[in-house]
């Protein structure tokens, strides 16, 4: 095609884009014209101009016609032009274009053609195009041709991987189970070429049904084994001097002398036997078939090792023999001879990997990996280290790796390519354990110090899991995410910080050296922003830990964190914020100071909403609340539940290959030490309690610790403990509480209510001149009702009345969704892992009219013993002003009792099998009420106890015997009651299988005695 | 599998490019962009893959022509090089002693000759003689059906019969 050749050089005369623009556009116009026009253009011309056009596309330009003319192409009997037209289907036309009816229907015609040539051409544009249309029309015919014993070797190569193409883009439409036996035994073909391409494809069919190709592991196996441990070897050397001994062709490429010195061995010697000849084309640079062997070994890592012993100890022999041809010198310089021998001594390595069986396999080839570290090549250097990060997840090497932990490390400083050192830091990675880990990470931080940009990232979450996972001293870990913030504080994501907070607050043991290095760290003159959250974050907890130190006093530390204030972005001031506020509470004497700084006209009236509302909010509340108030608002943050580490979800999004479970993982079985969780969890924690009113909650929002950014403390309106919506109104109408509230947030008169509930079931809770309170309640084993009726006094509506319970510690209460009270609950209740009773108050109504009585109804169920009562916070309107009533709920343990009887001698076996010390409670007191006989039996029976008759030896004393039911367990209590008349005295002894219940009892019955 | 390889000069002008995965063209422009930078960027003595994506390029220099493929992650880096320079040798061996202009004026024999190599993206023929053995039966189809032209003919100045 000359026309073409005199266009191409055209082309490449041109001295500008412009002038190349300008020839090709004359080009386009003068091929379009005679496709357009010239009706007697013969195949030749159309070739000619369809591959012109192929030119001009593969130049990167657009083409939008001629595909006709490509299509008319297919049918021509010539054969170049046919291949023509189909080199420019496979490269130009779209699966979903309008002619593809015509190409299948060209390729269809091809396909049954008796020319293999045409066969293999059609088979080549199917591979090429693999479109779901294309796997309809022939998906069926197609198979045929790879199983029938007419075809040849050549159109079977082609059909295997064209059906393999096919089976990729549309694995519904190609069936090939009635051959599949057939299809499996293509592994023991006579031509090399149909057992490589073969191999690809029974890949992919075992990939997707292993159970029915079973069978091909046998076969790859003994194919491998004659591949592997071919006689070929000794007439391979042979063949070596005979190459070297001619220096004229040493250059020469090996295959023209494999030719040649085959017809010199096969003529001279006759030595030549059928599995050399097989060989002998499918040599590489005296390497037997690679390609083929890389496939077999392959094949069987989607198998576990091979069942059958003689097969597996086949197996075991190809792979000892390719480990020993590792250690046998080179048979060429070329790298050709060593990569190919190397291809395929990886990828049995990845089969002794996969198979995971072998210690001897694994350690040998890891130190053939060993040797590799070092080697001159840098593509070797680099496969060994990837290599061997999977050899270390294996519990039979993850040894022999440490061993090369220096050479790594050598690794990592010294590479020249940032890939490889890439490399480096996984395999460290991989390798690093408890013995290992200071010096692991101390030698990452090292290298970070002058690491690549690019890989930053990625180690800084590296060397954040590590130092986690392996911490035993936690201030070592502390130190190293510090030194990381100050390393490479742009690339330590929230994730890592929010992390060392987290633990931090979850581990006393840390929290006064936290504060004393943050607050060192933050007295570098220059110090990230990063730095400045988490030292704000810890001192804000735990400033108070270092204030004993002149050094670092309260007004040191807060002058330190305000001189970064002006320095930092709104969400780093928002946490700040939030510091001085919590300040406040740890640090009295620098309330002046702070309430200064929230005055400033700078944070008062920032343009930033959220810090304007925090400034105007924290002042008000350090204005208006008591220091009891303060102190409950503010309160330390409770700990943080324990779930695994938000920052290996993020290394493993980051890069899923390069996280192959921490070895650690698979080796233990086991969670790392310190794992915890800041998931995506509505678990969102706020800074502090006391939340600005209206910032929307962040729950919900992939926000960590609930100080993300823009950090904003969340919650709708929260308050303390037992305080209710105490500091809702902070800014609302004065507030005239019912009565005044006591030390613990609750209504005066309360807690002796409560008491008067310990024996008996119903009752007047509260009374006041405006409301009564009233309590029915019925037990069930560890099921209760509550029925709390509100009754109106007065002569006035109240409106707006709320009752809302709030638990304190561990207790639980699910919330009909009727008021903000979730967000009190998540507030103060992060997670009730250790759930201990859990309520369901159905709501009051709103408004009770005067005279009336509403009426509250709360499910209880005791799930594990419990200590705490929950606290019924009550709030409504009466002629304008509000009332505040805070009430403990008599939901009281031991109302889940219930009496047991037994005899003398059963009751002794049980007393003394409880016999250890914290299964016994023992309280000696003074009587408070009058002693007498039957009104201590009301009040045992009240408590829920049997009174046992005949059983101790002295009639005077009491003996009693309940179950205590809880949701998981039922639990025995037994006690002993023995007054003392002229002392007025008593002695309570408490016995139970549960050591905490004891002294729980002997608390609430001491009361009433 | 193979997903492409491609083929470019030192000056970033790709000569060659065989996709086995479908993609849009404008996409086909961008990662053929992204990677020539990417190659030419690198240095002589480093490493010969690369990981990008989550895919693994092989790339290897052969005078003035770099020949670039993208392979996934479980398939063999070395014997990807070993395919390039199988496809070398081939060029080699059929233009005798190949250069990048032979690549240019001949790009659809370099098609021809890669889809005997490979197909689907998989190795199909790794064996030299037998490749060179259908891309001549090939050529000898040709010389049969191609009868001489004049010059004029050629240039589509004349039609011929």
């Amino acid at each position: 095609m000359r026309g073409l050749a005199v266009f191409i050089s055209d082309i490449r005369n041109c001295k500008s884009k412009e002038a190349e623009i300008k020839r090709i556009n004359k080009e386009l116009a003068n091929i379009r014209s005679k496709f357009k026009g010239d009706k007697t253009l013969d195949g030749y011309q159309k070739k000619k101009y369809v591959c012109k056009l192929l030119f001009i596309f593969l130049l990167g330009h657009d083409i939008d016609f001629g595909q006709m003319e490509a299509v008319n192409l297919l049918s021509s009997n010539k054969y170049t032009e046919k291949q023509i037209g189909y080199l420019f289907i496979s490269v130009m036309i779209s699966a979903h274009n309008d002619l593809m009816k015509l190409v299948i229907q060209a390729i269809k015609n091809d396909l049954s053609s008796r020319n293999p040539i045409h066969v293999t051409l059609a088979l080549q544009c199917v591979a090429n195009i693999g479109s779901r249309e294309m796997a309809e029309a022939l998906g069926t015919e197609i198979p045929k041709l790879l199983v029938s014993g007419d075809t040849i070797d050549a159109v079977k190569q082609s059909a295997a991987l064209t059906l393999l193409r096919l089976l990729r883009t549309s694995p519904d439409l190609i069936n090939i189970s009635e051959w599949s036996s057939r299809v499996i035994h293509l592994l023991n073909d006579q031509h090399m070429g149909v057992v490589t391409s073969a191999a690809s494809f029974i890949e992919a069919l075992v990939k997707r049904s292993p159970e029915e190709y079973k069978g091909c592991v046998s076969l790859a196996v003994s194919r491998l084994s004659r591949i592997v441990t071919s006689s070929y070897t000794d007439l391979q050397d042979y063949t070596y001097y005979i190459v070297f001994s001619d220096c004229d062709i040493v250059t020469a490429y090996y295959t023209d002398l494999q030719d040649y010195t085959y017809d010199f061995v096969f003529s001279d010697c006759g030595i030549v036997t059928s599995s050399y000849t097989d060989l002998q084309d499918y040599t590489y640079y005296f390497v037997p078939a690679p390609w083929l062997s890389v496939k077999l070994l392959r094949l069987l890592q989607n198998y576990p090792p091979p069942e059958d012993p003689a097969v597996r100890t086949r197996l075991t022999e190809c792979l000892e023999t390719i480990l020993n041809k590792a250690q046998e010198p080179p048979k060429s310089k070329k790298v050709q001879h060593s990569n190919s021998k190397n291809a395929v001594l990886f990828e049995a390595i990845n089969l002794i990997i996969h198979m995971d069986s072998d210690p001897n396999l694994l350690v040998r080839a890891c130190n053939q990996l060993g040797q590799f570290l070092q080697h001159r090549e840098t593509n070797l250097r680099y496969l060994a280290l990837e290599s061997m990060c999977l050899l270390a997840t294996s519990e039979f090497s993850h040894e022999a790796v440490k061993k090369h932990q220096e050479t790594v490390i050598t690794s990592l400083k010294t590479e020249r390519d940032v890939s490889v050192r890439q490399r480096a830091v996984d395999l460290l990675y991989a390798m690093c354990d408890r013995t290992n880990a200071e010096e692991i990470v101390g030698e990452m931080l090292e290298y970070l110090e002058s690491a690549d940009y690019s890989i930053r990232e990625e180690m800084v979450l590296k060397v954040a899991i590590l130092a986690e996972k392996y911490a035993v001293d936690y201030t070592w870990y502390v130190d190293v995410i510090l030194n990381l913030i100050r390393i490479s504080g742009d690339y330590v994501s929230e994730e890592v910080w929010y992390r060392v907070i987290q633990i931090v607050i979850n581990r006393d043991d840390v929290q006064g050296y936290a504060a004393k290095t943050v607050f060192e760290a933050l007295q570098a003159p220059a110090c990230h922003e990063n730095m400045v959250k988490v030292g704000g974050y810890i001192l804000g907890e735990f400033g108070n830990l270092i204030a004993g130190d002149p050094r670092s006093s309260a007004i040191i530390q807060f002058q330190l964190l305000h001189s970064k204030y002006h320095l930092c972005g709104p969400a780093t001031r928002g946490l700040l914020l939030s510091t001085y506020i919590k300040f406040i509470n740890l640090f009295p004497e620098i309330k002046g100071d702070i309430q200064n700084v929230l005055k400033s006209n700078n944070n008062l009236k920032n343009s930033d909403v959220e810090l304007q509302q925090r400034s105007v909010e924290y002042l008000q509340l350090s204005t208006v609340a008591s220091l009891d108030v303060l102190a409950t608002v503010l309160e330390e943050m409770p700990p943080f539940p324990e779930r695994e580490s938000s920052i290996l979800a993020k290394l493993k999004k980051k890069k899923p290959s390069s996280v192959p479970d921490g070895p650690e993982e698979k080796r233990e079985h086991k969670l790392p030490q310190a794992q915890m969780s800041n998931n995506i969890e509505v678990h969102a924690l706020p800074a502090i309690s006391a939340a600005p009113l209206s910032t929307p909650s962040s729950t919900g929002s992939a926000d960590l610790l609930g100080l993300g950014a823009p950090t904003v403390a969340p919650s709708t309106g929260g308050g303390g403990g037992g305080l209710g919506g105490l500091l809702v109104d902070v800014f609302d109408t004065p507030t005239q509480n019912g009565g005044g509230m006591d030390a613990n947030g609750l209504t005066a008169g309360s807690d002796e209510n409560y008491r008067k509930f310990i024996c008996k079931n119903n009752g007047v809770l509260f009374e006041n001149d405006s409301l009564q309170i009233g309590v029915k309640s019925e037990y069930r084993q560890n099921l209760g009702r509550l029925g709390i009726f509100f009754g109106n006094k007065t002569s006035f509506q109240f409106t707006g009345f709320t009752a809302d319970l709030v638990c304190p510690g561990n207790l639980e209460y699910i919330f009909f969704p009727d008021r903000n009270a979730i967000a009190i609950q998540n507030i103060f209740f992060p997670l009730n892992f250790f759930v201990q009773l859990s309520c369901q108050p159905k709501p009051a109504g709103e408004v009770i009219e005067c005279g009336a009585q509403n009426q509250q109804v709360i499910q209880a169920e005791c799930v594990t013993e419990f200590s705490e009562a929950p606290v019924l916070n009550i709030s409504y309107t009466m002629s304008g002003s509000i009332q505040r009533i805070n009430l403990k709920l008599p939901i009281i343990l031991n109302k889940f009792i219930e009496p047991a009887e037994m005899d003398s001698a059963t009751f002794f076996t049980r007393w003394k099998a409880l016999s250890l010390p914290n299964q016994e409670c023992q309280r000696i007191f003074k009587a408070q009420f009058p002693m007498d006989i039957e009104q201590v039996k009301t009040k045992l029976l009240g408590f829920s106890m049997s009174v046992l008759l005949d059983i101790d030896p002295n009639p005077e004393n009491f003996v009693s015997a309940g179950i205590l039911y809880t949701r998981t367990a039922q639990i025995g209590i037994l006690a002993r009651l023995e007054p003392n008349k002229q002392a007025q005295m008593y002695r309570l002894t408490i016995r139970s299988s549960k050591e905490s219940c004891p002294s729980v009892l002997c608390d609430l019955l001491e009361s009433q005695l | 599998m193979m997903q492409f390889m491609l083929l470019f000069s030192r000056q970033g002008k790709l000569r060659l490019q065989k996709w086995y995965e479908a993609h849009p063209d404008k996409l086909k422009k961008k990662i053929t962009r992204e990677l020539v930078a990417l190659v030419l960027s690198r240095k002589p003595k480093m490493c010969s893959f690369l990981e990008w994506k989550d895919l693994k390029i092989v790339y290897k220099r052969y005078a003035s022509l770099y020949f670039c493929c993208a392979i996934e992650n479980d398939d063999n880096e070395l014997l990807a090089l070993e395919i390039i320079h199988r496809y070398v040798e081939l060029l080699d061996k059929y233009f005798g002693s190949v250069c990048e202009l032979d690549i240019i004026f001949n790009f659809e024999k370099a098609y021809f000759m890669l889809d005997e190599l490979l197909l689907g993206g998989e190795v199909q023929e790794t064996s030299k003689k037998n490749v060179l053995k259908a891309i001549a039966a090939q050529d000898l189809l040709q010389e049969e059906s191609e009868e001489p032209r004049g010059l004029l003919e050629e240039l589509g100045f004349i039609t011929g019969s």
